[in-house]
């Protein structure tokens, strides 16, 4: 522990058994709110920032792009545009970029150098989408991660894969559950999950008579 | 902006010392540009307490999986899309 001139001794808030990244983050931090790079403010701020994104606001958008096909274009031409127009926070990367699942096109995403994801949208990433193995194989056998993750493409469906690799951030247009027809926009939102907006799932399956008891 | 949509790009082969944002799977690679983004501050500059000026312009661009896995299984038409910048890029006939 470093000296301290201010007369305690800091003895780091943890569950016990931190990994060494988690420390080797705590030294960072204590090193440069030292050397006043940051404040402890700003790491507050951007945390509680964090927690309070969820994957609520992506499927809001993917629910309207479902039923306004005019609204789907303009959020597949400017996301972060598209964002703004529904009042949701689409975050500080400059651009944001939505990609449409179709019936001959499945998109996933990736970040294979660290964890770059549209956090705004889609709040903090899955553990797994930081791992190392999803970081790998998602580029090095797409087919077989999908399989894992139970999405079950057919042959003649092409695989994009996108390796957010710089200051862009993406986001997927899951395919429109067929038994969905008749939903409301909000109905449909709760269908939107999490994987199926980073592409590695599909969408909820709507509840069985869902529909016909709310209609009945 | 030195390339436009569609057009063939290799992605350069040289090692790099320090932080960048090129993964070495594309490097020697080739393939055609899909989307011109915008420019950026440079990472390679701004990681280490610079202003990553002049901005560079960033690519998406697609090559094809077999180009970088030759023994991958699935769809000939798979892709991988990866943005890579200006800088790293090189005409390919």
């Amino acid at each position: 522990m470093s000296d301290h001139d201010h007369g305690h001794s800091h003895t780091p808030i943890t569950n016990g058994d931190e990994p060494a990244a988690a420390a080797r983050a705590r030294a960072l931090e204590e090193l440069l709110v030292e050397k006043g790079v940051i404040g402890r403010e700003d790491v507050r701020q951007r945390i509680d920032w964090l927690v309070s994104r969820s994957p609520a606001d992506g499927a809001r958008l993917v629910a309207r792009a479902w039923v306004d096909p005019e609204f789907k274009e303009r959020l597949l031409a400017d996301a972060r545009a598209a964002a703004l127009e529904l009042g949701l926070d689409p975050g500080p990367s400059p651009v944001v970029v939505a990609v449409e699942n179709t019936q001959a096109v499945h998109h996933m995403v990736v970040c294979t150098l660290c964890s770059c994801y549209p956090k705004a949208l889609l709040g903090p990433p899955p553990d797994w989408y930081k791992s190392l193995p999803y970081r790998s194989r998602a580029v090095s056998d797409p087919r077989g991660v999908l399989t894992e993750f139970g999405v079950e493409l057919d042959d003649d469906v092409e695989l994009r894969v996108l390796d957010s690799t710089a200051d862009i951030r993406y986001l997927v247009i899951p395919r429109r559950p067929t038994s969905s027809e008749g939903m409301s926009e909000e109905e449909l939102a709760a269908l939107v999950t999490r994987d199926s907006m980073i592409g590695v799932a599909q969408p909820a399956a709507p509840a069985p008579g869902g529909v016909l008891s709310r209609q009945g | 902006m030195k390339y436009r949509a569609g057009q063939r790009v290799r992605v350069a082969a040289r090692p790099h010392e320090g932080h960048h944002r090129t993964p070495g799977y594309v490097k020697g690679k080739t393939g055609s540009v899909e989307r011109v983004h915008a420019s950026f501050p440079n990472p390679e500059t701004r990681a280490y307490g610079r202003d990553g000026l002049p901005k560079q312009p960033l690519y998406l661009v697609g090559f094809a999986q077999r180009d970088l896995w030759p023994d991958s299984r699935g769809h000939p038409g798979d892709r991988i899309y990866v943005d890579v910048f200006e800088h790293w890029l090189e005409v390919a006939e």
